[in-house]
């Protein structure tokens, strides 16, 4: 314990501590794996979970390949090369339940203090939440009332415990392990993640939710969600996250995982708001992130809705393969960059069944000295008759310091595609300004409404009180970013 | 207000662009209770008057002052100037997509009148009501800010605004441009509900109908930057029948004097 630095108090010396409210540090014990990368680590972190011993095999393979890969270099964002060896793969809170089954107070405090209650009698109504604090879930609520659905949420430990086969079945089949850098790499260490299994012809009836929160110094995240919707299943699935402020960087490597079995439904919606980093870009979470969905069966849809307003890096593109006949995948995505972020984010659509579809809404806002870049695929292949794609794609800057790119790419390998495109970028309008501002509304606000308003397609995709969360987040980050 | 405190007095107002002086000295004043027209040819400093008086970025004042009850306006914010109850009905309205009108007027009235001072069921009532008075479609309420709308439905949603807003002095740059007469009509009645002896308003016009609906106790003449010449309401016909070229002349020949 005494070598490590999870007993440190909340760093009141930074102005951003009102900015950015999450950024405080909880004293909670650990259980650690030594700093480092290598075959000894993977299996210990398979043991410290009670894997099977074919999941560590899966580990092991996904290591061997991560050791020949290299890390991708295309995406415009830079940053110095990181020392995989000095981050630890585990670490998680040593006591996560007291006697009697409650969750440990200082956990329960945690995830309170981020908006999150976990404890059964705070339970938030039509939600049921997985908390994962670095490397270990602390709790899954409602879980009685799903499992009485036959519907399975649970961190992807105890899916690996008690569904083993479920998982086997599934796990890797989207995002294979070697797909890419990142991928190889969680796949080789992930640590947790959530998993969720809704039967063929049920409704999930509440949201599930997955709160991530990194607390330990030096340790990456690196969680793994599968999410399985069977035939004629429907899910809509929450995930948020919030990373203490430290003034290093932080790695956070996750893949998530969807899977739409004929008929199905997955909506997938992240309101991502790690520690972004300072004004001179120091510290902020790596958020290099490798989702995507499987439209495995007919008529099934898959929907990714992010707002990306955190971390100091973003390398992100949720994607959709779309290989169900008159599948529909959609991505909607609000990314605010600010200060010295980078994000480079976006899709990649993949139509394989005929009469596939896919819609793409990306609206980018920078501001400070940011740089925000939208990257896009549309992939139709020859199988893909009478394909349809809408993508919009808007930029705006806020001030003359930030930047903002868009690299769409459209591969059509059928004349019977039908594709639309559409991007624009401006900067802010200072007629909008003057003229909102010209009723009364100060500046920021002004700016606020505005950009809330250039928003407006994707939040209206989140579920309700998810959006008037993710409104007012985006209020409280441009608060900081006018004038 | 008492005699020393001006109500609304624009004196020896400058402005220019980065690059062009525009306004060259204009004069002018407004005492409760009187509705003034401002006329003048096109590119002669008229919008850039209204913008200049609500605080547009774009124009910088090189000197003069505008005084609003008792204070000089001109290092005020925009928004500052508006919550003091000061009006602009723009000549272009712009859009403003994703934010419906509701929520718009919404957010203008709480900064206007105080968060919170207006109930959301009271205000939607009273939204109702006005958009009853303009003859509007409620399906409006829903609709995002003048994203879509057409020219005569943009300026009947700024005669919304300034009902909602109830302002003390109201600029309304040429909203009679472009309207059907049935429009003229209803928008004339929206601002009629305004006018009242607490209320000052400045009507910029290139035409005398509006005037018949909205009566000026003045009339100034804007040409190039300065208020060329002032009088009764009479003197808009002598420009509907005259045009602006006399006044040109006449102004120039005091000038030179
Ligand atoms: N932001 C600006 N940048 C450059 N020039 C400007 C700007 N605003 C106004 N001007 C110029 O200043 C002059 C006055 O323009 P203004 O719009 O005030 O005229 P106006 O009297 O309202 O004309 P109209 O009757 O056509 O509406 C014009 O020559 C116009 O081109
Ligand atoms: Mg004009």
């Amino acid at each position: 314990m005494s070598d490590t630095d999870t007993t440190f108090k909340l760093e009141t010396d930074s102005a951003l501590v009102q900015e950015y409210k999450y950024g405080f540090v909880s004293d909670v014990e650990a259980d650690e794996l030594p700093k480092g990368l290598n075959e000894d680590i993977v299996r210990a972190i398979s043991a410290k979970k009670k894997e099977p011993e074919w999941m560590t095999e899966w580990r092991l393979k996904a290591f061997r390949r991560w050791q020949k890969k290299e890390y991708p270099r295309w995406a415009k964002v830079q940053y110095p090369p990181i020392d995989y060896q000095d981050i630890r793969y585990y670490s998680a809170p040593k006591n996560t339940l007291k006697s009697g089954g409650e969750v440990d107070p200082e956990l329960a405090k945690t995830f309170e203090k981020l908006g999150i209650p976990i404890e059964e009698r705070n339970h938030l109504a039509g939600v049921a939440v997985d908390a994962v604090f670095d490397s270990m879930s602390i709790a899954t609520t409602h879980r009685e009332m799903l499992a009485e659905k036959g519907i399975i949420f649970c961190s992807m430990s105890e899916a690996l415990q008690h569904h083993p086969d479920l998982v086997r079945k599934y796990l890797g089949t989207v995002v294979p392990p070697g797909d890419n850098f990142y991928a190889a790499l969680n796949s080789a260490v992930f640590s947790d993640g959530s998993f969720c299994f809704i039967p063929k012809g049920v409704r999930c009836p509440v949201e599930l939710s997955t709160y991530f929160r990194i607390n330990a110094r030096d340790t990456g995240q690196f969680e793994r969600t599968l999410i399985v919707a069977e035939e004629g299943a429907y899910v809509s699935y929450i995930e948020g996250c919030t990373a203490p402020q430290r003034d290093n960087n932080q790695l956070h490597a996750a893949v998530v995982e969807l899977i739409a079995l004929e008929g199905a439904q997955i909506k997938y919606s992240t309101v991502q708001n790690w520690y972004a980093g300072d004004e001179n870009g120091q510290g902020g979470i790596y958020n290099f992130v490798t989702k995507r969905g499987h439209c495995r069966g007919a008529n099934s849809k898959i929907s990714w809705t992010q707002v990306e307003v955190g971390a100091a890096i973003t390398w992100k593109y949720p994607s959709v393969i779309l290989e169900g006949d008159n599948s529909v995948g959609e991505f909607y995505s609000v990314a605010f960059t600010n200060k010295k972020m980078q994000a480079d984010t976006g899709t990649k659509m993949v139509h394989i069944g005929k009469n596939t579809s896919s819609t793409i809404i990306s609206k980018g806002i920078s501001a400070g000295e940011s740089a925000n870049s939208y990257r896009g695929l549309v992939r139709v292949l020859p199988s893909a008759l009478n394909a349809r794609n809408h993508t919009c794609c808007d930029s705006m800057l806020i001030g003359d310091t930030c930047s903002a790119n868009t690299y769409p790419v459209i591969e059509a390998e059928t004349s019977t595609a039908i594709i639309e495109h559409e991007a624009t970028t401006s900067k802010i309008s200072e007629e909008q300004l003057f003229y909102v501002q010209s009723r009364g509304i100060d500046e920021e606000s002004a700016t606020s409404l505005i950009v809330n308003g250039f928003c407006k397609d994707v939040f209206k995709e989140l579920p309700l009180e998810f959006s008037v969360e993710a409104i007012k987040l985006l209020e409280l980050k441009l608060e900081h970013s006018v004038g | 207000m008492s005699e020393k405190t001006p109500f609304f007095e624009i004196r020896n107002l400058h402005a220019k662009t980065e690059d062009k002086a525009i306004l060259k000295g204009v004069n002018l004043t407004i005492l409760p209770g009187e509705t003034h027209a401002l006329m003048g040819p096109n590119g002669s400093g008229k919008s850039t008057l209204s913008n200049v008086i609500m605080g547009h970025p774009a124009y910088e004042v090189t000197d003069g002052e505008v005084i609003f009850q008792g204070q000089n306006i001109l290092e005020l914010d925009p928004d500052a100037r508006a919550r003091l109850g000061l009006f602009l009905a723009f000549q272009y309205p712009v859009a403003i997509p994703g934010i419906s009108v509701a929520k718009f007027l919404k957010s203008a009235a709480d900064a206007r009148f105080g968060q919170g001072t207006i109930k959301p069921a009271q205000f939607i009532k009273q939204l109702r009501e006005d958009m009853k008075f303009l003859e509007m479609s409620e399906a409006f309420i829903n609709r995002f800010l003048n994203d879509g709308f057409s020219g005569g439905e943009k300026k009947r949603m700024e005669i919304l605004q300034m009902l909602t807003l109830k302002p003390v002095l109201a600029v309304m740059d040429e909203t009679d441009s472009g309207l059907d007469i049935d429009a003229l009509r209803i928008v004339s009645k929206g601002v009629n509900r305004m006018v009242g002896p607490n209320f000052g308003l400045l009507v910029i016009t290139h035409y005398e109908r509006i005037l018949r609906y909205i009566a000026p106790s003045h009339l100034h003449v804007l040409i190039d930057g300065q208020v060329a010449m002032s009088g009764g309401p009479d003197l808009v016909k002598e420009v509907e029948k005259n045009g602006y070229d006399w006044i040109r002349e006449k102004f120039g020949k005091e000038v030179l004097v």
